[in-house]
């Protein structure tokens, strides 16, 4: 392939999306966790899954790759590849899963096999497909190399209990990498580390992405993860999405009272600021689903019809405020990943 | 004056054994830390996994004996927790991580709070536990109507504030906070470092606060002790350590703190 077309095709690749998911639910004996839920991810791009717990979002991540809990029935549209990964036979989601489509799960110590080397386990899909050993063992030497495990040929034989949390979690990112994966999804990928591993672990990813055009669908509650990593986010409550759009311009200017309130209660190293106004209450649960908007009985801008008349997700016109700089490269404004969408009856009236 | 000071602590676990011929090694937890907590002070103690900082929380409870050093409270020695007199005992009190974990599942929140006045009847009630124990939930923010509900019937947040209301109704003068707030939704982080800021003022109370962190702290602390590897390597006023750092070992924390918080 000439250099050109790859040229052509990387940047046509960058626009379109890989992947689109299109009013995806997910429902249990108990009840819908996840309610119409949409998004696209693109190449070499980071959407981002915001919330809190019980907001659906690791169920929507794993609706993607097909890992429900028996129970869970998912309806919607999941397409990959101009194909519809609910609907398409197992078959050929197990050819996706770990191969087109990596997951890198939040625990790595209850994800990674206790009694098998991390060497073993990196190179499982390799052996799978067939490689040679020596082929096998060169390419789990290079994946650990390139996640940043030091000394890989002595690591390959340790274990997963004698690695640092952030070294098992670089091991289960090696994992999720070895089937060349365009896509991977990464559930809360530093939640359980210090923030020096953090830092290292995200900058990891982002280099990969860069370099290598990955693209990623990032579940995390931590906004301060998601400013730094995620190109679009969409933030879910109660199993539905109440806010969608550019990351920056959603965390800066956010449209719907929930993201404001979570915006406004991350803490700061940078600035010493008094605590928050917290929000009233616990995170609404989608099997106990308020009347109208979830988020009402906590909502500081509440009104009588917010408990009744459940708000639609509706395009909000940002106009000037986020046209300088906000736009994903490689987007224009008309196209989704550009719009700004709130689920709030008074998104026009919420402030920063 | 300060209210907890710990002199010289050093503390040593059994390490792995690296060869059945050779003895086990030793793995030095807390290698000598002195750190005091002064009366309605909160002394935020940072640290990584690893550091050592639960170990020093742990001593500090009596959970953990160290090798050497000494730890007194308001100039009494704390010793290990089956030898502390009942006042000391009641005296220091603890929330832990995960509330999930360390409270009775089988036991009502009522039950709960009770407990601990069975434990230290000095400072039960006397007259009509109901009314006592509504209170010390209305302390906590926290229904009247929860005092017959299990745990498993609650909220992190709801759970967190029954493990605060635990240690509350013993009337405590110093409260350590190992993560306490580390597991909690951020609307609900916010909500108890809130609580604990409020009645830290309410009761005269001294708090040891146990994180990892960096951000928590700066909402929250007077003084903050930084943690690596079993040593103090900073102890200073929480407004100079976010200012002007002086030890490497910050400096790369918040360093890495303030690059996940982006440009913002």
């Amino acid at each position: 392939m000439a250099d050109q077309s790859v040229a052509v095709v990387t940047a046509d690749r960058r626009t379109t999306p890989m992947l689109e998911v299109t009013g995806l639910g997910v429902a249990l004996p108990a009840g819908a966790v996840v309610d119409r839920v949409s998004f696209t991810v693109r190449a070499g791009h980071t959407t981002g899954l915001i919330g809190e717990s019980g907001s659906g979002k690791t169920m929507t991540a794993m609706a993607v790759v097909g890992l429900l809990p028996e129970a869970a029935v998912a309806s919607g549209q999941v397409r990959w590849k101009s194909q519809d990964l609910l609907t398409a036979p197992e078959r050929r989601r197990r050819q996706v899963r770990g191969r087109e489509i990596g997951v890198v799960f939040q625990d790595p110590s209850a994800a990674l096999n206790p009694i098998q080397t991390v060497g073993r386990q990196v190179g499982e899909i390799l052996r799978r497909d067939g490689l040679a050993r020596a082929e096998v063992r060169a390419r789990v030497l290079e994946l650990l190399a390139r996640v940043g495990l030091p000394e890989p040929e002595r690591q390959a034989g340790s274990y997963p209990h004698e690695l640092s949390g952030g070294m098992r979690q670089r091991v289960m990112i090696a994992v999720a990498l070895a089937g060349r994966p365009e896509l991977v999804i990464a559930d809360e990928p530093t939640t359980a580390l210090d923030v020096t591993t953090q830092a290292r672990i995200l900058a990891l990813l982002a280099d990969l992405r860069d370099r290598e055009g990955l693209a990623m669908i990032l579940v995390s509650h931590d906004l301060r993860v998601m400013a730094h990593v995620a190109d679009e986010v969409v933030v879910m409550y109660a199993g539905r999405v109440c806010e969608q759009g550019p990351a920056r311009a959603v965390l800066d200017r956010p449209y719907h009272p929930y993201t404001r309130a979570l915006a406004g209660n991350v803490p700061a190293v940078t600035s010493r600021t008094a605590i928050a106004e917290p929000l009233p209450g616990a995170p609404a649960s989608p099997f106990e689903r308020p009347s109208g908007c979830p988020f009402h009985p906590r909502c500081p801008m509440a009104r009588a019809r917010c408990a009744t008349e459940v708000p639609a997700l509706r395009e909000i016109d940002a106009g000037e405020i986020d046209a300088g700089g906000a736009a994903p490269d490689g987007a224009t404004p008309d196209e989704p990943a550009r719009r700004r969408l709130s689920a709030c009856h008074f998104a026009e009236e919420v402030g920063p | 004056m300060s209210v907890l000071e710990i002199r010289g602590l050093r503390v040593t676990f059994a390490g792995p054994r690296r060869s059945v011929r050779e003895p086990r090694t030793t793995v030095r937890a807390v290698d000598g830390v002195d750190l005091d907590v002064g009366a309605r002070q909160t002394v935020a103690l940072v640290g990584e996994s690893g550091s050592g900082k639960s170990t020093v929380a742990r001593c500090v409870l009596g959970l953990v004996t160290p090798q050497e050093g000494s730890i007194t409270f308001e100039g009494r020695p704390l010793g290990p927790v089956r030898r502390r007199s009942p006042g000391l005992h009641r005296a220091v009190q603890m929330v832990f991580q995960d509330p999930g974990s360390s409270l009775n599942p089988r036991m009502t929140v009522g039950a709960i709070v009770r407990e601990a006045w069975r434990a230290h009847p000095s400072v039960a009630p006397a007259g009509d536990r109901r009314e006592a124990l509504a209170r010390v939930l209305a302390d906590v923010g926290l229904d009247p109507g929860v005092a017959d509900r299990r745990p498993s019937a609650l909220s992190g947040g709801q759970k967190q504030r029954v493990s605060i209301a635990r240690a509350l109704a013993l009337r405590p003068r110093l409260l350590v906070c190992d993560e306490a707030v580390s597991a909690l939704d951020v609307s609900v982080q916010s909500q108890i470092l809130r609580l604990l800021v409020d009645l830290r003022d309410e009761h005269d109370l001294s708090v040891l606060f146990i994180t990892h962190d960096l951000a928590v702290v700066r909402q929250i602390a007077d003084r903050v002790a930084v943690m690596h590897r079993g040593v103090l390597v900073e102890d200073t006023s929480a407004e100079d350590l976010f200012t002007t750092p002086a030890h490497p070992y910050t400096q790369a924390l918040l360093e890495a703190a303030r690059t996940l918080e982006g440009a913002a």
